[in-house]
């Protein structure tokens, strides 16, 4: 378990799967282990050789010898995000990874946001908290896809788990999909899930210094929305303040005011939204007429030859 | 941070390793560290050793080789050497500083029979 935050493996659920449908390994030694994932993403799992070599203890072992290995220590959560990324692209869905401290208001703000987008573009949703389907219940009553993924223990959602949920989503082609990561300014920093950007909510009701006290997810995020702007006149909380901080650890990092509650600053919020999402679908209408073009030329070779 | 997920990260990648390049015990990891990445070295060697116990890097020795923290001022147009994310620019005093170097987080090379 992890000392920090507590999180270990072993505990993820995502909505719909059944532990009981598990299947179970004998390893070469004799060692048993039971699996309950199910396999709705499409890619490969490598089960690492933990058991195999681990016993062989025998006489006569080679001499001492180094290996190179210069990898990323996230390589493997890097590859499934890559992974991810290109499945996206692929269909002109725009992610976005949206992370901050508990209570920041991001599931109110994610479900005023869809309202907002109803009838010009489409959302669907992954959710991520240790516990409970209780925030995917809230964005599916919007009348949007959401799926819960629950990390039991662990603090942050990886690209794996990520993976898996977008297999059970219904997401539609061109469309946005929001990844609610688990409420943490800490670990999430360092998972890439194959997200656009990472997006930072921190809200006026927190220290305007939380950049500089949690650096790594200000300077990991592309925007930073400043949420419950409403409360501001009841706070000593300094906007220019909470902005210079965060430009302190991230020199180009955007900055929207907004509140969920009274509107504020969601036309800029929304513009934001449009404009990314408008890229992503001109990226695919891109590869998929160069698609087409190749294979009119392939066509057209064929058709010389094939006489 | 989370070296615990770190550190199964590393088991992960020496397990690979095994795999492919076919060795049956792991005496020693070299990992390069960068001192912008956020880890923290004491609890990596602590986390490293609870999830190494029982597997193909039982007992094995971690050695750290840190990188140095490097940034990019605008200001002054110039790499700086940093020591925090957040610092500031050691010949201006600004902050307008973009990290450059120094957030690697990366298994170097084994020793192994």
């Amino acid at each position: 378990m992890c000392t920090t935050c507590g999180c270990g493996d072993g505990e993820v659920k995502i909505d719909g799967d059944d532990p009981s449908h598990g299947h179970e390994h004998v390893h070469a030694d004799g060692t048993r282990h039971s699996h309950g994932h199910e396999h709705a993403g499409d890619h490969a799992h490598d089960h690492g050789s933990r058991y195999a070599p681990a016993h062989s203890h025998a006489p006569g072992l080679g001499a001492r010898r180094m290996v190179q290995i210069e990898q990323d220590i996230l390589a493997k959560n890097n590859a499934y995000a890559a992974e991810n990324r290109q499945r996206l692209a692929d269909r002109g869905i725009f992610t976005l990874n949206l992370v901050s401290s508990p209570g920041s208001g991001k599931t109110t703000l994610l479900v005023k946001t869809i309202e907002l987008l109803k009838g010009r573009q489409r959302v669907a949703v992954i959710e991520g908290d240790q516990q409970t389907s209780q925030d995917a219940e809230r964005i599916r009553a919007t009348g949007a896809p959401a799926i819960q993924i629950n990390t039991g223990k662990g603090c942050h959602l990886d690209a794996h788990m990520v993976g898996h949920a977008m297999g059970k989503l219904a997401l539609a082609d061109d469309s946005l999909l929001m990844i609610e990561n688990v409420g943490n300014l800490v670990c999430p920093a360092a998972f890439d899930l194959g997200e656009a950007h990472k997006v930072v909510i921190l809200s006026v009701t927190e220290g305007e210094d939380k950049p500089i006290k949690y650096p790594d997810m200000f300077r990991a995020a592309t925007l930073m929305l400043m949420n419950k702007c409403d409360l501001l006149p009841h706070l000593t909380f300094s906007v220019p303040r909470a902005i210079e901080f965060a430009r302190r650890v991230n020199p180009g990092i955007e900055v929207i005011e907004v509140s969920a509650t009274t509107g504020q600053g969601m036309d800029a919020w929304l513009a934001w939204l449009e404009g990314g999402a408008a890229a992503a679908r001109g990226q695919r209408q891109d590869s998929v007429s160069s698609l087409k073009h190749r294979v009119a030329e392939l066509e057209a070779q064929l058709a010389a030859r094939d006489v | 941070m989370h070296e615990m997920s770190l550190a199964e990260g590393v088991l992960q990648l020496i397990e690979d390793a095994a795999h492919h390049q076919e060795f049956a015990k792991v005496t020693k990891v070299w990992l390069e560290i960068g001192q912008l990445s956020g880890v923290e070295i004491e609890a990596m060697k602590f986390c490293f050793d609870a999830v190494t116990r029982d597997s193909i890097a039982d007992g094995a020795r971690l050695e750290i080789i840190t990188a140095p923290g490097t940034g990019w001022c605008l200001e002054c147009s110039t790499t700086v050497s940093m020591t925090e994310v957040y610092g500031e620019c050691p010949q201006c005093g600004g902050y307008q500083v973009q990290v450059t170097g120094g957030t690697e987080m990366r298994v170097k090379e084994l020793e192994v029979v």
